[in-house]
């Protein structure tokens, strides 16, 4: 830690909304479609044209504004911001300026030093811009082709107060927003898809100084481990300019991943006047009391809220509530196999273990997995009844994941089933007993160990279907009759 | 039978009575285009689609328009038909889709016979600022025929069209059906869909129709009023129907003629004609009282601040990417920007463009924008407070008559002939303008009543009854012969 000067981080994040329609018109917001195929006169547009709000968009950003700790606003506006690109086909966005739907809120995000709280300013709801598609390179290209089928998908914009002190709480508080985000299912925060965009502002104080240092705004960083890793470049930067007493400008900076480094992209004279003004086109917003009641009550349990209450209603570990919130179908999962089989530890090391692990090794997204609570629990339940081995039951497990069948149809399809049959058992302890000379000695000479060896050898001639339990106590009454 | 000469009630009736068939009446329409058009010039183009020969008035039979001809300002979006805003920039632009009002004329079984010449996106009040060509006032050829409807109201003026749509954003119907001698409508802010209406200032713009009496008002009225879930500001509610407005009845009226509107620089002939006016509706029953109105003088400053604010964000669309004209061998993006927008606008559209844009600008937002829109709250307010009282505020609707092509210079002066009707426009509430006499040279004047918001009927009904006690009888301008 710098013990001369202070880090102060403020982070603005764009949300795209997980509507099915967009902010202004009924085109679809699907993502990766034909280029300019999600498109109508409206977002495009046209002469003539007018848009008209989607509530879903107002539920979506008012659910954000509710976990986010934020006050609603009871009336707020849209209003124009002008600037001239391609990309932006009214040459303006319909944006909220001076009264964004929610504000004044906070998060709490746990760091090596402790709780800390990282105030929201505000979130504001806005319209996305197209896409510019470059031949080749961007300063080679002979021509810009548009689409404009990400114009208009609803935005929220969050933008955080100058309260992160360092560039892995910038991490962390990425990581709850999008947590929280994910919980509420009002954005995929896909970065990938540019689902979820982040720029930071930064800026370093000598310690114990209240008045913050030259800003610099950084953008172009494509995943929350690049916004670590432009921060902490940047933190550099600016401590060495300050130790050759070289003057910090206010700029806008890019991050460049390939050279692990921060370029000027523009100073602060080149910045646009935006020329805010009312939308004239749009009616001012009211959200009465019993629109925001119903959306809050609408609200699901908040990742942290619902750990402390795996914790206590479950009496699981707090590593396992940890995890088991991480997300929200993760969570869901879990509470749907203990209303099914009442053995939560036990629910939990199967998520925890062969859920995650299969989920890890396929790549896959936890929502996109065959497992339902239900199956999960009732292979459980198959095991405690002893109709399959607990290494059948992974076997079992997996074929679930992939195909989502009933684990009793798989167990018998597949001819899995226990065998808890003495008589058909029998033989097979008998015969293994015969070819073990050397190990029945060792255990009638108290050499208990040798048991498992044999208990070995019939499951491997059962294919690991012979009930354990059931043969261990067999070999101990053979050899004792011996 | 000189068919053109008829208003659309009677040819709607007409045709009810089977007393005519709809080919002639667009024969006859045709034949008037084809010797007045080349004279007065109110068209930008003419609807080529329509096939006068498979014109069958069974199709229509059942409609409320009958199948007749509706002509409407160049600014609304027509499916397969040039929008051309009467500017460079949008010379060969094709809308993909139809206006709101213009799906309601079709479904009204109305037929859209041609778009009419305007200033340049709607900027002026004389048509003098259309890319393509001035359009004559036909009772006088060096005339203006007023704007920025101008076309509309010469169209209608001159018998190439019974009614016509216009749009009104200071006065743009209002004053050319003043000046052209005929009765134009500005209905209150939300009343009419400005769905695919080219917007020039989308708080102030509104449709409504010109024609050549208080009938076909209500008529188109009828037509285009109503709620548009595809414009946020349009209101939702019902409303009646117009034509049993057409009562000779103002019994009861109270009108108010505000002094510091009469105290402005007006033609004595226009201020005679007015005041004449009023003194008949006293005689046919109606109270009228002298009214002070607030913040008159600051009007027309605060118009076109909040005007040419909002048009400098409407018109930053036109920038040669999508649609409409594109520079030639710009060397970068921002040459393709600027080149398109110096080739494409006109003088006006660039001088209100720069206006809005300063007005709009970091540092001078307070000063002007939001000093603007506290006068526009003030006048709205007035307006409020008068409508408690009386039923309607008269007053001339310009301060002149048609002036000369070519005659007005200076813009300010230019801005000055809408100092009656800006005030409407700012407070959203209705107004409409009828003809009430002429002047010396023969041109016509005509009377602005005011009235509160989302009462058109009031207004409907003074009007026609004005229309009715002046007898006028206006005949046609005898352009023929001139050609």
């Amino acid at each position: 830690m710098d013990n001369k000067f202070e880090t102060v981080i403020g982070l603005e994040v764009h949300v795209q909304l997980d509507t099915d329609s967009k902010i202004f018109c009924s085109c679809s917001t699907e993502f990766g479609k034909e280029p300019n195929t999600n498109t109508c006169p409206v977002c495009l547009g046209l002469p003539g044209t007018l848009p008209v709000l989607n509530k879903k968009a107002v539920d979506y950003l008012v659910m954000t504004g509710l976990a986010l700790n934020c006050d609603i606003a009871s009336y707020s506006k849209f209003d124009r911001k002008n600037y001239f690109y391609p990309d932006l086909p009214k040459a303006y966005q319909i944006s909220q300026y001076d009264l964004p739907l929610a504000k004044d809120g906070y998060i709490e995000v746990e760091t090596e030093e402790g709780t800390h709280k990282i105030g929201i300013t505000r979130i504001h709801l806005e319209e996305d811009a197209g896409k510019l598609i470059h031949e080749g390179s961007i300063d080679k290209s002979s021509g810009s082709l548009v689409d404009y089928n990400r114009t208009g998908v609803p935005l929220a914009e969050i933008v955080s107060e100058p309260d992160i002190r360092t560039p892995a709480q910038a991490r962390e508080y990425l990581n709850y927003l999008k947590k929280t985000l994910e919980y509420l299912g009002v954005s995929d925060c896909n970065m990938e898809e540019g689902s979820l965009r982040c720029d930071a502002n930064i800026s370093l104080r000598p310690r114990g100084q209240e008045q913050f240092g030259t800003k610099v705004e950084l953008k172009n960083m494509n995943s929350f481990k690049a916004i670590e890793k432009a921060l902490a470049y940047e933190q550099k930067r600016q401590r060495k300019l300050i130790d050759n007493t070289d003057e910090i400008i206010q700029e806008t900076r890019t991050w460049d991943e390939d050279k692990n480094k921060t370029i000027s992209m523009r100073g602060k004279e080149e910045a646009n006047d935006y020329r805010y003004f009312p939308e004239p086109d749009l009616v001012p917003l009211e959200i009465n009391e019993n629109w925001a009641e119903e959306i809050r009550e609408r609200l699901p349990e908040m990742p942290s809220v619902r750990k402390n209450r795996f914790i206590k209603e479950y009496e699981i570990p707090e590593y396992d509530a940890d995890v088991l919130t991480d997300s929200r179908e993760l969570a869901d999962l879990f509470e749907e196999c203990v209303t099914e089989y009442n053995d939560p530890k036990e629910v939990s090391n199967w998520i925890m273990g062969e859920f995650l692990r299969l989920v890890n090794e396929e790549k896959m997204e936890v929502g996109d997995t065959k497992i339902t609570g239900q199956l999960l629990g009732k292979m459980l339940k198959m095991m405690d009844e002893d109709v399959i081995s607990s290494k059948i039951a992974k076997t079992v497990f997996e074929e679930m994941f992939h195909t989502g069948k009933d684990p009793e149809k798989i167990v018998e399809e597949k001819g899995l089933k226990q065998i808890s049959d003495e008589d058909k058992l029998e033989t097979i302890v008998e015969n293994i007993i015969e070819e073990n000379p050397d190990a029945v000695e060792d255990i009638k000479n108290g050499k208990d160990k040798a048991i498992g060896y044999l208990v070995g050898q019939v499951m491997k001639e059962t294919k690991g279907k012979a009930n354990p339990q059931m043969v261990n106590q067999m070999f101990r009454d053979k050899i004792s009759e011996l | 039978m000189k068919l053109y000469t008829r208003t659309l009630s009677d040819l709607k009736e007409m045709l009810v009575e089977e007393r005519v068939k709809l080919d002639d009446i667009y024969e006859s329409i045709s034949y008037r285009v084809k010797n007045v058009e080349p004279l007065v010039k109110a068209y930008v183009n003419q609807n080529e689609e329509i096939d006068l020969d498979e014109l069958d008035e069974k199709d229509y039979e059942d409609t409320y328009l009958k199948g007749l001809p509706i002509a409407i300002k160049d600014n609304m979006s027509t499916e397969n038909l040039k929008t051309t805003c009467s500017s460079k920039m949008l010379e060969d632009y094709v809308p993909p889709y139809n206006a709101t009002v213009v799906n309601k004329i079709k479904e009204a079984g109305g037929i859209i016979t041609g778009k009419t010449n305007m200033d340049e996106f709607a900027m002026g009040s004389s048509t003098e600022n259309s890319a393509f060509n001035p359009t004559v006032n036909p009772w006088g050829k060096n005339r203006v025929p007023g704007g920025s409807s101008g076309g509309s109201a010469a169209a209608v003026a001159a018998g190439m069209a019974p009614v016509a749509l216009g749009s009104d954003t200071g006065g743009s119907i209002r004053q050319p059906a003043s000046f052209c001698g005929v009765v134009g409508l500005k209905p209150t802010y939300g009343a009419v869909s400005r769905y695919g209406l080219v917007a020039f200032a989308s708080s102030l713009d509104q449709i409504g129709p010109l024609a050549r009496n208080v009938d076909d008002i209500a008529l188109m009225m009828n037509v285009i009023a109503g709620n548009d879930e595809k414009d946020s500001t349009c209101v939702d509610r019902t409303y009646p129907d117009f034509t049993e407005y057409l009562k000779n009845d103002v019994e009861g009226y109270k009108i108010g003629i505000p002094n510091q509107y009469f105290e402005m620089d007006i033609d004595d002939e226009v201020k005679e004609s007015v005041m004449n006016a009023v003194k008949q509706l006293e005689k046919a029953g109606a109270k009228v009282e002298k009214v002070d109105v607030t913040g008159a003088e600051y009007a027309l400053a605060a118009y076109y601040i909040i005007a040419t604010a909002e048009a400098s964000s409407n018109l930053a669309r036109y920038d040669g990417v999508r649609y409409g004209l594109r520079a030639e061998d710009a060397n970068n993006l921002n040459d393709m920007f600027t080149e398109t927008r110096q080739q494409g606008f006109g003088e006006e559209v660039k001088r209100r463009i720069m206006l809005g844009t300063y007005v709009l600008s970091a540092g001078y937002y307070d000063d002007y924008y939001l000093k603007a829109q506290k006068v526009r709250t003030l006048i709205k307010n007035d307006f409020d407070e008068l409508f408690e009282e009386y039923d309607l505020i008269v007053s001339p609707t310009t301060p002149t008559t048609a002036f000369e092509i070519g005659e007005k210079r200076d813009p300010l002066e230019m801005y000055a002939a809408d100092i009656f009707t800006v005030p409407v426009n700012i407070a959203g509430i209705p107004a409409i303008s009828v003809p009430c006499g002429f002047d010396n040279k023969g041109l016509p004047i005509g009377i602005q009543l005011m009235g509160p918001h989302f009462k058109e009927e009031k207004l409907i009904q003074a009007a026609y009854s004005l229309e009715k006690i002046l007898d006028l009888d206006i005949d046609y301008p005898d352009l023929e012969m001139e050609v």
